[in-house]
């Protein structure tokens, strides 16, 4: 536990001090902003737009810090050849993939912070400037709650995500992982598409291997609940307990799948 | 017991695109290097040197054969804790200062608290580089990350240390530095194996030496055993050699090589006494610069050697 808690910290230190996820968080803060001003031109509609666009903007940079960092994980040590060193100490190969994976996780964890302490920062200045007469027409209140449980999934769903970049990090190039990466991400928010395929295409063995890549490949449609959030419609804590224990158990395999490959892999 | 074993250690890379067929980087090596030595691994590139110290890493696993260090098989955890290692061309995370990342590496191996600033501190006043430790390693020259490579393989004060080619990238300066640190973790009783090509390090420092040339032990040995060290003969350098005394002595030389200044050196076969020619150089108006036994070198078995196995394997 010690040697993947040192890991962790070390790519924590590393990451925090790479101008990556600072400029990502960046963005996403000014994107959040922005959307204050975009609100504004729509009447009555403001603080849906103004809670969409926020959610969107922390999901999409903090899936931009997952891919961009997650394939350089192990990728970028093999090829810079920094892990020799690392692994000529008292640290085993799956305790090294485990650090890396929790040093990354805390670093997402900490940046989606960031962003949705910024996010607040923005609903809290609407809610403060804001007419009480017009706050009645918002479907929600302006601090819901519920917004934190929208981040959350939003988190669940980038540490798999996460697992998905180092995965594939831990064979293949950093360019192909990041194309792997975003191609499973892409796929796994139309992955329902796939359980019904034969009402698209009525090619039965098309449909079996259809059938087949929906129950492979990640669902992450339902990590995506900012619909209902931003309506003000509460999902039910069931589908929210249920859909985080599904991404426990997708990335328990994807890490012991990192681990397999990078256990037996050859280091030139 | 030995510090470092290996018995038939091989290892195929499979090479090819569209049909892989396998390469033998390294070819049943048997070694056996006792502890406290320092032991020198010498052979030209792509000799296997790098792919045997990976394989003792267990960054690469071997196709057949086996490799023990301290009596324990290659990779056991509890080894890799009495081990340092300083890998070829070292990499390390450009955005850690040498203090944080040596830090890193002294809790990996189990210290804690005060004793983690106390061993970094030690490790890179021994390295040279103490008034850097807060540099981002990114801002670091070739030579100062190769410091900071033997700094963490130094950090456990390891039973034994495998240092592949440790003197790359480094100045003079800095080579001498190396030098001195590998006698001194000889004097502690720590058994050295390193990789190079710069042979003079070799002699000077090595106990024992193996030579690997395309995969295969060559030579292996003590220095004394290996190199008869018998004079060849003398090389003596004058100035002032006039033509008529150059002519006169000419048949009795192996050769006179015009070099700067006026200067010329003179290669005389052993037989031959130093004393009467110095003798005779000074009355003929010459003036004596230098005079230096030849013996054998390391780098003219090395040469027999190496080129030995290479005419072996084109058959010539």
């Amino acid at each position: 536990m010690r040697a993947i808690a040192l890991v962790a910290q070390a790519v924590f230190k590393e990451s925090i001090r790479d101008r990556v996820p600072y400029s990502m968080v960046a963005f996403a803060v000014l994107v959040i902003a922005a959307s204050y001003l975009i609100s504004q031109l729509t009447a009555g509609q403001d603080m849906k737009i103004l809670k969409d666009l926020g959610l969107a903007a922390i999901s999409v940079f903090g899936l931009l810090i997952a891919v961009f960092i997650g394939i350089n994980l192990v990728s970028k040590e093999v090829e810079r050849r920094s892990l020799f060193s690392v692994l000529a100490k008292p640290v085993s190969r799956s305790q090294f993939i485990l650090g890396k994976y929790f040093g990354l996780v805390l670093t997402l964890v900490v940046n989606l912070t960031v962003m949705t302490l910024a996010f607040y920062a923005v609903l809290l200045y609407v809610d403060l400037t804001t007419d009480a007469l017009l706050k009645t027409a918002w479907p929600a209140p302006a601090l819901d709650p519920r917004l934190v449980v929208a981040v959350m999934l939003s988190v669940a769903e980038l540490m798999l995500v996460t697992a998905i970049a180092l995965f594939f990090s831990t064979f293949s190039s950093p360019l192909l992982s990041a194309l792997l990466t975003i191609g499973l991400w892409v796929a796994g928010h139309f992955n329902a598409d796939l359980r019904n395929f034969e009402a698209v295409l009525d090619v039965q063995p098309v449909a079996v291997v259809a059938r087949g890549m929906y129950y492979v490949l990640p669902n992450l449609a339902p990590f995506n609940i900012r619909a209902e959030v931003v309506h003000g419609v509460t999902v039910p804590a069931t589908q929210v307990a249920l859909t985080l224990a599904y991404a426990a158990v997708y990335i328990v395999i994807l890490l012991i799948g990192a681990i397999a490959v990078f256990r037996r892999r050859d280091f030139k | 017991m030995a510090a470092i074993e290996t018995e038939e250690l091989s290892k195929d890379f499979l090479v090819g695109f569209w049909r892989p067929r396998p390469y033998r980087a390294l070819d049943s090596l048997t070694l056996s290097v006792d502890e406290g030595e320092v032991f020198g691994f010498l052979g030209p590139n792509g000799a296997g040197k790098s792919t045997t110290l990976k394989l003792l890493m267990q960054l690469l696993y071997p196709t057949s054969g086996t490799a023990r260090i301290l009596g324990r098989p290659v990779g056991d955890l509890s080894v890799k804790q009495r081990i340092g290692f300083l890998p070829e061309n070292p990499y390390f995370y450009d955005h850690l200062t040498a203090e944080e990342l040596l830090s890193y590496f002294a809790r990996v191996f189990g210290l804690r608290g005060p004793d983690v600033a106390r061993r970094v501190s030690a490790v890179l006043d021994e390295v040279g580089i103490a008034s850097e430790r807060r540099l981002r390693l990114r801002q670091y020259s070739k030579g100062m990350i190769q410091r900071v490579g033997l700094a963490q393989a130094l950090l456990n004060e390891p039973e034994v240390v495998f240092l592949d080619e440790p003197m790359s990238g480094l100045d003079p300066l800095g080579r001498r530095q190396v030098r001195q640190i590998m006698l001194r973790l000889r004097d502690r009783g720590c058994t050295v194996f390193f990789s190079s090509h710069i042979l003079s390090d070799a002699e000077a420092l090595c106990s024992r030496v193996a030579i690997l040339a395309q995969g295969r032990l060559v030579a292996s040995g003590r220095l004394s055993e290996i190199l008869a060290f018998e004079l060849r003969g003398w090389e003596l350098v004058v100035a002032n050699l006039s033509d008529e005394l150059r002519a006169t002595i000419a048949p009795r030389v192996r050769g006179i090589v015009a070099v700067a200044h006026g200067r010329f050196t003179i290669d005389l076969p052993a037989e031959e006494s130093p004393d009467r020619f110095i003798l005779e150089l000074g009355r003929g108006g010459a003036q004596i610069i230098s005079l230096n036994p030849l013996r054998e070198t390391l780098e003219d078995y090395f040469v027999q050697s190496v080129g030995a196995a290479e005419s072996r394997q084109t058959g010539l």
